[in-house]
């Protein structure tokens, strides 16, 4: 049955079904509501489990990497300075190799100080070893939730996973949502049962020092359980989860009239929604137009480089920017071409163009969207609806 | 895959760090102890143990710092060359 439900709203619900232990979590603006519906749950007695109040974000990001390492299902959620305050543990959460699930509510990072939704904080905890999610719309948020757990505590993967919503648009934003039955979930998502935890009765040694004789080894097995486990587990998590729950899950990314395309935009989150719009109005006037929307970042899906080789022009658009360099997703769109041009030997690649749009919440609009698509020049990193008014001396 | 990074517990005691002292070591003299236990407490390894008026360092883990001796209340405990 679906349900008109808030963004936070059906993610605090969708979690309750997933059944965690311990939850903690730190208000901030827009991620406050999934904490504060959590709590009413778990008041209410409609959900077991133990709800910590914190003083920080790296208190609650300590607690549940601590809650994790005794065996335990886990959740928080944050944004924006709570994720870079977060920062330090997440680095740790991910090096343990702990199965916690966050969720990032996308926010513009300070300064100046902005509540607004861009895709700029998690960026900071791109590189910490954590497989990261971005959902396009709520009803995805709720699926990705209940993937997450399951990939998180898979014995050969151990490795933290944050899904990312945009703030207000994804966790503010009314939808009509299907929550799927505590049968079905509990079905699909068995109890967490750790190969190993913290226990008094059978001691273990945590997260001990090591020197430069050790340390590499625990980078190259995050990154080799990145290329390979996780890899191959998350489409067939995904096509289980198609399965079971009869709505389709993508995995690593989705194509939408890719076959017969020239052009094709390259995106992340919410702002799918109205690329597709956009593509569907060029595409009523014939334009052979196109999108590829990726939902896992990282690890960054392999095909990219083979799949957009083909096309003619591939515009990627983002909420993000690497100052001084170019967006996020560009470089790593980029590389991936290029790595595939190399290893295949074709010589004729796509123009790549770099848009950074929709920072600190800007409105990006269908018209904006639809411009990109007849622009001759190529850039790397070309920002969308600059105000120059807003620009001169510093007074 | 994982790199071998759980351990049993207190594998770290294999370690007999007291190597790293520098020459000098505490000596319990065990003559004027009231059993005060100021010296268990300020330890910042952990290595005095010991019950009533009869107190000692563990040297295997003992780093010499002298503590002990400092904030003994009787001077029962003295630093000697190793």
């Amino acid at each position: 049955m679906k349900q008109f439900l808030e963004g936070a709203t059906s993610i605090a619900k969708t979690v309750a079904l997933c059944r965690p232990g311990v939850i903690a979590a730190y208000p901030i603006t827009p991620q406050t509501h999934i904490p504060e519906e959590l709590s009413s749950l778990i008041a209410n007695g409609e959900l077991k489990a133990e709800i910590v109040n914190v003083e920080s974000e790296h208190s609650a990001a300590s607690c549940i990497l601590g809650a994790s390492a005794t065996g335990v299902r886990v959740y928080s959620s944050t944004s924006s300075q709570g994720l870079l305050l977060m920062a330090e543990v997440i680095f740790n959460i991910a090096g343990l190799r702990l199965p916690v699930v966050m969720c990032c509510v996308n926010r513009a990072v300070s300064a100046p100080i902005n509540i607004w939704n861009d895709q700029q904080d998690i960026m900071s905890v791109r590189d910490s070893g954590a497989i990261l999610f971005f959902a396009e719309n709520i009803q995805e948020a709720c699926d990705l939730h209940i993937q997450a757990f399951k990939l998180a505590e898979d014995p050969e993967v151990m490795l933290p996973v944050i899904v990312n919503i945009d703030g207000f648009v994804l966790s503010h934003g009314y939808e009509a949502v299907e929550l799927p039955s505590q049968e079905l979930v509990d079905k699909f998502l068995p109890p967490y049962n750790p190969i190993y935890k913290l226990d008094p009765e059978n001691p273990l040694t945590f997260g001990a020092l090591v020197g430069p004789e050790w340390y590499m080894e625990t980078r190259y097995a995050i990154h080799h359980t990145m290329l390979n486990e996780v890899k191959s587990k998350i489409p067939k998590i995904a096509e289980e989860f198609t399965k079971m729950f009869g709505r389709k899950s993508y995995g690593f990314y989705e194509e939408y009239y890719l076959e017969d395309a020239d052009t094709v935009y390259v995106t992340f989150g919410s702002l799918s929604g109205p690329i597709k719009d956009t593509i569907d109005r060029l595409r009523e006037k014939n334009e052979k137009v196109g999108l590829l929307r990726i939902i896992t970042y990282r690890p960054f899906p392999a095909e990219i480089g083979r799949i957009l080789s083909k096309f003619n022009r591939v515009i990627v658009l983002e909420k993000d920017i690497s100052l001084g360099h170019t967006g996020g997703l560009y470089s790593d769109i980029v590389t991936s071409v290029y790595n595939y041009a190399q290893n295949s030997g074709i010589s004729k690649l796509p123009k790549i163009s770099g848009y950074i749009c929709g920072l600190g919440g800007r409105d990006v609009s269908l018209e904006e969207i639809e411009q990109l698509y007849t622009e001759k020049e190529i850039f790397s990193s070309k920002f969308i609806g600059i105000n120059e008014k807003n620009l001169g001396s510093y007074i | 895959m994982f790199a071998k990074m759980i351990l049993p517990s207190a594998t770290g005691l294999k370690n007999k760090t007291g190597s790293w002292r520098m020459g000098k070591k505490p000596k319990f003299l065990h003559k004027n102890c009231t059993g005060c236990r100021m010296c268990y407490l300020i330890c910042p390894e952990g290595c005095v143990s010991g019950s009533k008026k009869n107190y000692d360092a563990n040297l295997d883990y003992c780093k010499g710092c002298g503590m002990c001796v400092e904030i003994c209340p009787v001077k029962d405990i003295i630093m000697v060359e190793e």
